[in-house]
């Protein structure tokens, strides 16, 4: 009955504390974007998800598979009990993620995204030297349940976690390893500039040698890339490295 | 008399100073600790006594309504509530902003000092800072430091000893508390205080109970394996967090991206690390072979071995390898690391330490 899919579906937006609480809207695409934890996912196309093609061996890997597509094409009309209903809209969630780890590497997926991260919806590096770079959602694994969500900076190319706790329970795969890459394949003018700045550890102003150490090994080995790479006629941009040697710092102190 | 919390505590609990140790106030009564603040603190005499509680004890009878009303207001937190009832309010919000930097002054020298050092490590095991967002550093904890000692330069940040890296924190209201009132030295001196200590995220649910740890404050056994140490450092406490198989590699579709892809991987360096830890000694050889030939460059990086590691006698920490012969006296370091160019700050934060 439709009275009874309203219910469950007002339950569930409670349970979601969604911001669209009074008024909500009756399509499941939009409250499930719409819902808290979720702002890392686009919308899917309707046309996509009615394409099975695009759906091919999904059903093997989703629960109640059909009606979790009804659910989320918003064709649903099955009259059930709250136990199965619940198994369901939990398949949907599943099947959504799984569908829309496809869709975010379709060229209409990648526009969706990129206009995301030009919002940083997906944050912005925590790692001092990036200066606050958007960041972009990834998955060390593309098997479901196997690790959750993390964020991928193509300032510095490390993954770090989610601040939130939030977004620690959202599966990896619902973004995959390969779409931040794909993206930058795609659209190479966002490509950052590398940067060279990086933090030497002082001790009363000066710096520690066992690190030191480290960090001029490192560059010889940045040196040595780009040597290699300019040999085959790429020239690797990265930004300014004038680190200040003497740093003028507690100059105010000095007496 | 009621019992009313302590101004420095008080302070400690603000949403926000997390990171801050409690001062002691026989820190702060030694009046060597407070060398040269008084320069550099507007209204310090009446900042101090705030810090400290005390009364102060010049009372110009002035009847300030503001003041009052402030003093009398039972919700205010005991480092808002003024006991001076002659001040104004203005006057009062003066104060308090100057005891504000006071004490983070004090505290940027009280974390670097044997007392307030073993503070923030009680702190750093309770998880007080947090840990590196970075997925392969695997939660280890983090570090507050200053990219800055001058007040009203920058925030605070975090450092990740596993990958030698600095972070923002991770919530908005630490972005009001000046990374100078950590200071530069801090991570530094902390990780030399404690060279045992397992920094490792992987290492950190075993750091549990102090009757685990060495008197050095280190995980008892930690570093007993065969590795000798680098440059000074046990070997598996040099970014535990870096090199192979603790890199990203961007993959498509499971294949790595080529460095040649125009979108390929340009950063791999600054995550990377020998995997013969060796090499980083090898390299400090070529270095004094290169010091031996020609370059003031070298001899300068050559003499900055040295005051470091006469800055790690000066606080009577135990090094493996500590380097014979190399025996003075912290007057000696200090004066040495004077005539030292561009470090105008060394003397200032040797003051601290004594
Ligand atoms: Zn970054
Ligand atoms: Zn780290």
């Amino acid at each position: 009955m439709a009275a009874n899919q309203t219910d469950a579906l007002t339950r569930k937006v409670d349970d979601y504390n969604s911001e669209t609480d009074s008024d909500y809207t009756s399509y499941w695409r939009d409250w499930f974007v719409a819902t808290r934890g979720h702002e890392y996912f686009c919308e899917i196309d309707e046309e996509y998800l009615t394409d099975r093609f695009n759906l091919t061996g999904l059903q093997a890997e989703v629960q109640y598979y059909q009606y979790a597509l009804d659910l989320i094409t918003d064709v649903f009309d099955f009259d059930c009990d709250d136990d199965i209903r619940e198994q369901i809209e939990k398949s949907a969630r599943h099947l959504y993620g799984l569908v829309h780890a496809r869709y975010i590497i379709t060229t209409r997926g990648l526009q969706k995204m990129l206009e995301k991260y030009k919002k940083f919806d997906f944050g912005r590096c925590p790692r001092v030297f990036c200066r606050a770079h958007p960041l972009l959602p990834i998955g060390l694994s593309d098997l479901p349940h196997t690790k959750s969500v993390k964020l991928y900076c193509a300032k510095c190319e490390d993954v770090y976690s989610p601040k939130s706790s939030r977004h620690a329970s959202i599966d990896g795969a619902y973004f995959g390893t390969s779409f931040p890459h794909i993206l930058f394949q795609v659209y190479p003018a966002f490509i950052p500039a590398k940067s060279n700045e990086r933090y030497s550890p002082r001790c009363f102003g000066f710096k520690t040698h066992a690190v030191a150490a480290l960090a001029r090994w490192q560059e010889q080995k940045r040196d040595e890339q780009d040597r290699r790479l300019a040999q085959v006629g790429i020239e690797v941009k990265r930004e300014d490295d004038d680190e200040p040697e003497g740093s003028s710092e507690g100059e105010e102190f000095s007496r | 008399m009621e019992e009313e919390e302590s101004w420095i505590s008080s302070y400690c609990n603000v949403m926000g100073h997390e990171y801050f140790a409690e001062v002691s106030e026989d820190f702060i009564e030694d009046d060597f600790n407070l060398t040269g603040l008084g320069a550099v603190v507007p209204r310090y005499k009446e900042a101090l006594e705030m810090i400290l509680d005390v009364e102060p004890e010049d009372d110009s009878e002035s009847p300030g309504s503001a003041s009052e009303s402030l003093s009398d207001n039972p919700n205010a937190p005991a480092y808002r509530r003024s006991r001076d009832h002659a001040r104004t309010a203005l006057d009062y919000s003066l104060i308090e902003k100057s005891a504000e930097l006071l004490y983070g002054l004090i505290h940027q020298r009280f974390i670097t000092s044997r007392q307030g050092i073993q503070v923030m490590y009680e702190k750093y095991l309770a998880n007080h800072f947090g840990f590196c967002p970075r997925v392969n550093c695997q939660s280890a904890r983090v570090l507050p430091c200053g990219y800055s000692d001058t007040p009203g330069n920058d925030t605070v940040k975090l450092f990740c000893p596993s990958c030698c890296d600095i972070y923002v924190p991770p919530h908005s209201r630490f972005q009001a508390v000046d990374g100078a009132y950590f200071g530069t030295t801090f991570p530094t001196l902390f990780l030399m205080t404690f060279p045992e200590l397992d920094i490792s995220g992987t290492g950190r649910k075993d750091v549990t109970a102090s009757s685990n740890l060495n008197s050095s404050g280190g995980r008892k056994g930690a570093n007993n394996n065969t590795l000798p140490p680098i440059n000074g450092v046990p070997a598996n406490n040099i970014a535990p967090g870096l090199g192979k198989g603790k890199r990203y590699e961007m993959r498509i579709y499971g294949f790595r991206v080529n460095e040649r892809a125009r979108s390929g991987p340009r950063m791999g360096w600054l995550r990377d690390k020998p995997q013969d830890l060796e090499e980083l000694n090898e390299m400090a050889q070529l270095e004094a072979e290169a010091a031996m030939d020609s370059g003031e460059e070298a001899a300068e990086e050559d003499e900055d071995e040295e005051e470091e590691e006469e800055e790690e006698e000066d606080q009577e920490m135990t090094y493996p390898d500590g380097g014979p012969g190399r025996r003075r006296t912290a007057k000696g370091a200090a004066a040495s690391a004077v005539a030292t160019a561009s470090t105008s700050e060394v003397g200032n934060g040797g003051d601290s330490v004594r």
